[in-house]
């Protein structure tokens, strides 16, 4: 089984989040990524967009499928990955790292507070 | 419900594969390498395919030629012995029942190559339509198939089997032994590359396999399978053939040969010569569009309204041209809208994508 990384909060929809001071970082798990191949194009939201907790903030494409991706908190955008416009593939290589996707400024802090805990996720990856 | 297993389904285990369903059948959808790089592994070199789960079934007697007549578009039984043809089995409608290949080993025998989701409708329909001129001998089970394409895909064969195979040509098969495994040995494929497609029986699969993979070929799953004839325009049962279009509306009118008599001829004559209304038009997205459009997204021309009203056409087939750059795919649209160079407006999920009608293949082998 895979080990997910113990810095990190997750969804249940396979989104990862890392707060950073006031911003937190959002992608996709290695579990996402694995179940999506190769991954050819990411659609992201732009910078000022805001999100809400549990609702599409983009999507991204494999070769043979489509996904949308659900925001893991509420709040503004305030950074989006402009590499994986052109290198989408770095999601796949380093889902954790080059392959970040959004960053959010939180609405609601207690959202994070609901998030599931690296170990919490890791059980929900073996139920699945 | 248990899904079913390929003689090799333990090895793409050990390969690493990342298995899905696949119309019941536990299959391959893509190995750690990935499904671009298997993609661009049989365009440059030689990749390997399992596709035991389509059915293998023989004809065979005396009239048989008489029966296989009746069922095929192509001029499959006066074919010369030795010869694989490409056909189709169309219904009285002109509607299409499955594409597949007839291998003519004599006057009086056919092996037949068919699709896996329609193996169990193509006996049916083999036995409703063959009158008892033949007997009709289902081998799926007991067969194994796999296909080596690739660029060094016929070199790599041809040394396994001794240099038995320098002299067979491009849609020709013979019985062989490769790597020690008695098959029957065909020139055709699914992939726009050149290769052989190997039938052995399942208890020889994994030696054969085996053999193929340390003589260099890298295992390549269903992902870059439906990629790679997207990309050379090959089309595929379910998504761009099926009961309501006819194989002129899919654009397959070389493998139509209507000098002749077979279930559907005469709606495909009438059609022919009336004209079609629709057609199967491939598109290309731009890469600055980045958008894929995929099976069952509308084509829409929004000066005729809005809603339902707007849709002139459905997309078929899609997915990124991963050798071609930005998206390609195919898509039923009135003939007006089929000529290379037309504009075509496809509904991404909500979003207006341009795409503009190219015609032949999308990646053409050099």
């Amino acid at each position: 089984m895979s080990s997910y990384p113990t810095d990190l909060r997750y969804t249940s929809d396979h989104e990862w989040l890392r707060s950073a001071g006031t911003t937190c970082r959002v992608g996709i798990t290695q579990f996402a990524v694995d179940q999506l191949g190769d991954i050819t194009l990411v659609e992201l939201p732009k910078v000022g967009d805001h999100v809400k907790k549990g609702e599409k903030f983009g999507t991204v494409e494999s070769v043979k499928s489509v996904s949308d991706l659900y925001a893991p908190i509420s709040g503004k955008v305030t950074a989006v990955n402009a590499s994986l416009k052109d290198s989408p593939e770095h999601v796949n290589s380093e889902p954790y790292a080059a392959g970040w996707m959004i960053e959010i400024e939180p609405s609601k802090k207690a959202e994070l507070d609901e998030l599931l805990s690296p170990d919490g996720y890791t059980k929900h990856v073996a139920a699945q | 419900m248990e899904r079913k297993r390929t003689p090799l389904w333990e090895l793409h285990k050990q390969h690493g594969a990342r298995l899905i369903d696949f119309g019941g059948w536990d299959m391959p959808v893509a190995y750690p390498a990935g499904t671009i790089k298997e993609h661009k592994t049989v365009r440059e070199a030689v990749g390997l395919f399992d596709v035991s789960h389509m059915g293998e079934v023989y004809l065979r007697g005396p009239r048989v030629r008489e029966a296989v007549e009746q069922l095929t578009t192509n001029a499959v039984a006066s074919a010369a012995p030795g010869k694989a043809v490409y056909t189709l089995l169309c219904r009285p409608s002109g509607g299409v029942v499955d594409d597949c290949i007839f291998y003519k080993r004599s006057d009086t025998e056919f092996f037949v190559i068919v699709n896996a989701s329609n193996t169990a409708k193509d006996l049916e329909w083999f036995r409703e339509h063959t009158h008892s001129l033949c007997d009709i001998e289902d081998v799926s089970d007991a067969t194994a198939l796999i296909a080596v394409q690739g660029p060094k895909a016929v070199a790599l064969v041809d040394r396994l089997a001794g240099g038995t195979l320098t002299g067979l040509t491009s849609f020709t098969f013979a019985d062989a032994t490769v790597a020690g495994v008695r098959c029957v040995a065909a020139r055709t494929g699914y992939t726009g590359e050149d290769g052989f497609e190997l039938a052995c029986a399942t208890t020889d699969a994994a030696k054969l396999w085996t053999a193929l993979v340390e003589a260099g070929g890298l295992p390549i799953g269903l992902g870059a399978r439906d990629s790679l004839r997207l990309e050379s325009r090959l089309p595929l049962y379910g998504n761009d053939l099926d009961d309501d279009h006819t194989p002129l509306e899919a654009g397959l009118g070389w493998a139509v040969k209507l000098d002749r008599e077979f279930i559907g001829a005469q709606v495909l004559r009438d059609q022919k010569q009336h004209g079609l209304t629709r057609q199967l038009a491939g598109f290309k997205i731009a890469d600055e569009a980045r958008a894929i459009a995929r099976h069952g997204y509308a084509v829409v021309d929004r000066s005729l309204g809005t809603g339902e009203a707007a849709v002139i056409g459905t997309v078929t087939s899609g997915g990124p041209g991963i050798c071609v750059g930005g998206a390609i795919g195919l898509a039923y649209v009135p003939v007006a809208h089929a000529k290379a160079g037309t504009q075509l407006t496809i509904d991404c999920r909500g979003k207006d994508i341009p795409a503009t009608v190219v015609s032949g293949k999308f990646y053409k082998r050099t």
